[in-house]
This record gives structure tokens, sequence and C-alpha cells, in this order.
């Protein structure tokens, strides 16, 4: 009786278990150790010469690539200024949706809606809004009563990495503001009350309460919004293609150049493993701070 | 009576602001996409471009469907300026290829996540703990560190310019899995002992009991997975060659290439991949705030 019960709960576990894990190995781990494997080979999509082991040549050729070095510091400026930036405004939006206030509720799925809209469209529809004779233009010279000199933004290497930037920032903070506002949400109203029975004002209630209270979500939002800083592909894919003059060529675009566009398979791998070891070691440091927060 | 009055001022005065800041923060995320959609609805290019850094481009002087649809009472209904997104591409192709792609991928995905997850949470099995640690560390790995051996893998299996290339690398998701996972195991053991005495199989625990309960995960679940599948660009750009399997968002960038750019067209383009997800949106907001708050607990 009880083995003809365990094989049964057996069969039925390999059934609930198996097209999953099938999955995942094929198309997750596999792929993952394979990026490790191809690294030190040759390989190419389309090859007719035979693959070969080469070393650690492909890295040896990455350390010296300066396009990699040009995208990695690109990554590393975009999320210097984005994160920060858009942590902040998340943060603030998030205050301010969280007030009492009559239809805020509207307003809530107002900010949302870019965080709705795929990538490939804000791009373009930004592009549109960044053309020289384009509403963003008209609005700096409105401004400015006329002194401002129309820009082409995307087109020009100084303007068209904090273009893309803002617009990233504009797609991206509903989205963090939503995860704020849980945070918020899940701060006891009692420490507030106690807080102004000592006399405290709004913003010592802010630096002393609500951003204590939320260091878990900030921390998880600077993080992950940092590995997403280092992602960027869509919206440079589709505005400026990493130019002009490389001014906005990140690591994942040199990545499907290389290993798509170039098809140099085992060189792309190469850089799809230290890419994710940076990923890694950003992970972990998320990891530390999250726990060492949690023993407090 | 008077640090009443100066209470009720201070009210007052942080409302005020508060709205400002509300309508200031609206008008900021609102009006590149009115942009988008009343400059669609133009059908005067000329007057697209002349209007484009003013105001006036909000208010259409004329309001029409032809960069929609065409224009079939236009003197020249072929030239291309008067043939509309549906007459210049195969639009409803595209449209089709998103949608088919990513109903599958979600419908799929839930299927084999909350199996796994439920193999997971309610068995008890040598391994288990690794498992569920191994679930957690596959979470960290972004797609783009396993695109290009991925791309190869694929091409090796013969897949290239396919649907399945689109759908079943992406049924199967680690964080969905730990979502469905965190959910099942709060289940008290109780609830499927009953039902196994009953002599109800495992099957029918998972389908008539776990996943009934779950219908809230399931809607977060599926809202990230469609969002993540409906803008997916990486991909399809890497895997589709012609216009047989081609998405929408690789449609969208190739149309947005294509010189000389009629703005009225891409914009119309552009509204109707993106009219229907913000109606969706709309229509299931509660969800939606679910589940962008769900992913937060990564």
């Amino acid at each position: 009786m009880v083995t003809a019960l365990a094989k049964k709960r057996r069969k039925a576990l390999f059934v609930f278990i198996l097209p999953g894990l099938i999955l995942l190995t094929i198309f997750i781990i596999l792929p993952f150790f394979m990026s490790f494997g191809l690294s030190f080979t040759n390989q190419r999509i389309l090859s007719r010469l035979p693959t070969e082991f080469i070393g650690i040549r492909n890295y040896e050729r990455l350390f010296r690539d300066d396009l990699f070095f040009t995208g990695l510091k690109n990554n590393m400026i975009f999320a210097l200024i984005v994160v920060p930036l858009q942590t902040m405004l998340a943060l603030g939006m998030a205050m301010v949706v969280n007030k009492n206030l009559k239809g805020v509720k509207i307003f809530r799925t107002a900010y949302f809606m870019p965080t709705v809209t795929t990538m490939v469209v804000v791009s373009v529809v930004w592009s549109f809004m960044y053309n020289p004779q384009g509403i963003i233009n008209n609005f700096m010279q409105s401004i400015t009563f006329g002194q401002w000199e129309t820009i082409d933004f995307l087109k020009n290497s100084k303007w068209a990495f904090p273009s893309i930037m803002l617009m990233s920032i504009w797609q991206g903070a509903g989205f963090q503001m939503l995860i704020f506002l849980a945070g918020l949400q899940e701060i006891p109203k009692m420490l507030y009350e106690a807080a102004i029975i000592d006399g405290a004002n709004k913003w010592r209630q802010f630096l002393h309460i609500t951003l204590p209270q939320l260091r878990n979500t900030t921390a998880f939002v600077l993080i992950s919004t940092t590995i997403l800083s280092l992602r960027l592909f869509d919206q440079i894919k589709v505005m400026t293609n990493g130019g002009p003059s490389n001014s906005t060529y990140t690591v994942i675009l040199h990545l499907y150049n290389s290993g798509f566009t170039k098809q140099k398979v085992g060189y792309a791998s190469a850089m799809t493993v230290v890419f994710f070891l940076i990923v890694l070691a950003i992970s972990i440091l998320q990891r530390i701070v999250l726990k060492e927060q949690r023993e407090v | 009576m008077t640090t009443q009055r100066s209470l009720k001022r201070v009210k007052i005065i942080d409302k005020t602001v508060g709205y400002i800041l509300l309508i200031l923060l609206a008008l900021f995320f609102l009006f590149p996409l009115v942009y988008m959609i009343t400059t669609s609805l133009n059908p005067n290019e000329r007057d697209i471009v002349s209007k484009m850094g003013s105001i006036e481009a909000f208010i259409p002087t004329e309001v029409s469907l032809k960069n929609y649809f065409g224009d079939p009472n236009a003197e020249d209904p072929n030239l291309t300026a008067n043939k509309g997104v549906t007459g210049r591409m195969n639009f409803g192709r595209f449209m089709f290829n998103s949608v088919f792609i990513v109903t599958c991928t979600v419908l799929g995905g839930l299927l084999i996540n909350s199996m796994l997850a439920f193999g997971l949470a309610r068995f008890n099995f040598k391994g288990r703990v690794f498992f569920v640690s191994m679930i957690v560390a596959l979470m960290i790995i972004p797609f783009e560190a396993i695109a290009i051996p991925l791309l190869w893998l694929v091409n090796s299996l013969g897949w290239m310019d396919s649907y399945q290339v689109q759908i079943i690398p992406f049924m199967a998701n680690p964080f969905y899995i730990f979502l469905f996972y965190q959910f099942f195991i709060q289940f008290p053991k109780a609830l499927e002992e009953a039902a196994l005495i009953d002599g109800a199989g495992w099957f029918k625990i998972y389908w008539k009991v776990a996943l009934p309960l779950s219908k809230p995960i399931m809607a977060s679940v599926a809202i990230l997975h469609f969002l993540m599948q409906w803008g997916f660009f990486l991909w399809p750009l890497m895997v589709t060659r012609g216009e047989e399997f081609r998405p929408l968002p690789v449609a969208m960038q190739q149309f947005f290439g294509q010189y000389p750019r009629d703005w009225g067209d891409i914009m119309a383009f552009a509204s109707m991949m993106t009219i229907p997800v913000l109606i969706l949106f709309i229509i299931l907001q509660g969800q939606f705030v679910n589940s962008a708050k769900s992913s937060g607990i990564k």
C-alpha cells in the first residue's frame, strides 16, 4: 500500500518538475555554461573552418578592445547619472502619490503608462520630439527667450547620450514609484504619530523615519536599476545605433555587433562572461547589503 | 483657535502643492503619448512637420485615420503617402505574430512555471533545497548573458526564422517559478492531505485547488511575462530575417529606419502597437500595480 502510494507520488513529482526542468536546462543553464566553453574557441555562427581551442586569446583581445571599454565606460556613466536621478524622482513621486488626496489613483495610472509602453515605441516617439524642429528645441527656445540655439540632439555627440538618459528616466520612473509606494505603505503609521507628538517637522520625519524604513526598498531599486543600466540596448539601437562617434555605444550593442553582425560567437562569449561577472558582483553586493540590514 | 486655524492653512497649502506637483508630473509623463496619438491622427504630413515644435501639434486641424488605413478617396491612392500603415506593409501579419508569440509564451509559461513551483513546494524529496537555491541563482542571469550562445544553439537546431525560436526558450522562467513557489509554500499541509484522503490525485489538487487559489499570482506573472515578451527586441532582431515571423517591435524599428520618414505613418504604427496595451492596462490596473510590486520582492 505504502509503496504504491509512494510510487504514485514519485511519478506525479516527475510530471510536475520535468517540463520546466528540461526547458531551464536547455535554454538557460546550457547556454550559460556554453558561454564559458565557447569563449575559449574561435567559434563562428557559419564557418567552414573547424572550431579550434584558442585558450585565452579572446580575453586578451577583449582587454585590448577600445570599443568594449568605450561601451563599458558609457554604461557606467549612464548608471551614475540615471540611477540616482531616477530613484530620487521615483521616491518623490511615490510620496506625492501616497498623500491622501482625491483622484490620486488617476495620477498614479498616468505615471505608470510609459512603463507599459514598449521601449522601441518610446524611442521612436522621443526621436520625433528631439528633432531640430521638434517640441523640445522649441520649448527650450521659449523658456530662454530665444537664446537657445537649435540642436539636433541625437546627432550631436555631446547631447545624444543625455537625451537618451532623460528618455530612459521618463520610461522607468513609474515602475520604481510603485515599488517605493509599496514600501511606504508598509511603514507603521504609529512612527509618524509619535514623531508629530515629539514636534518633529516634515523634513525630520522624512529623514528619520521614511528614509531608514525604506532602506531595503531603496537598496533594491538602486541595484536593480544599475543592472538595467548595464543591459542598455533597445533605445540605443533604435535612436543612435551607438553613434555619433561612439558617444552612445554600450556593452550590449558591442555584444550584438560582435556576436550577431560579425558572427564571432567565441569572442562575444568571452564578452558575455565578463558582462555576467560584473552583473554577478552587483547582485552579490545587493545580497550583502540587504542581509546586513535585516540583521540590524 | 489660532493654532487650529494655522493648522488648517498648512493643510490647504499642503494640498495645493500636492495637486500642482501631481499635475506637473502628469504633464511630463503623458505629453509624449498624447503627442504620438495626435500626430498619428493628422493626415497632412506637411502640417505635421511645420507644427511639430509648437503646442499646436496637440490640436490637429484635421482628424483622420489616413495614416492608419490609407485614403481610398485620394487622387492617387497608390501613392505611398496615401497608403497608410496597413497599405504600406503587412501590419496585420506583424500584429498576428506578436499576439501569437506572446499568447503561447505566457500561457505555456503559466502552466510550466506553476507546475514546477508546485512540485518544489508541495513534495519532499532529496535535493529539494538544492533545486530551490538553483532557481534563485538562475534569477541572477540576465538574458543578455546567454543571448549569444543561445543564438548559436538555436541556429544549430535549425530554428532560425520561426515561431518556436521566439516562444519555447522563454516559457520557463526562474523568477516566475520563484513567485509561484513562494505562494504555494504557504499552503497548510492539511489542504492536500484532506484531498488525498478523499482520493483526489496530485493533479486534481494542483488543478482544482492550487491554481484557483493562486489567481492573484497568476495575474501578476502573466502581466510581467506579457510586458517582457511584447516589447522584446534584441532576440527577435537576431533570429528573424523575413517578414513572416517578424514581431511588432522589430517591424517598428525597420519602418522607422526607412527614409524619407513619414512621421504621420510612424506615429500611426506606434499608436496601433501601444493603444491596445494601454487600454488593457487601464482595465486591469490593479493587477498591473500588484505585478510591479511583486517584482520588488526579488
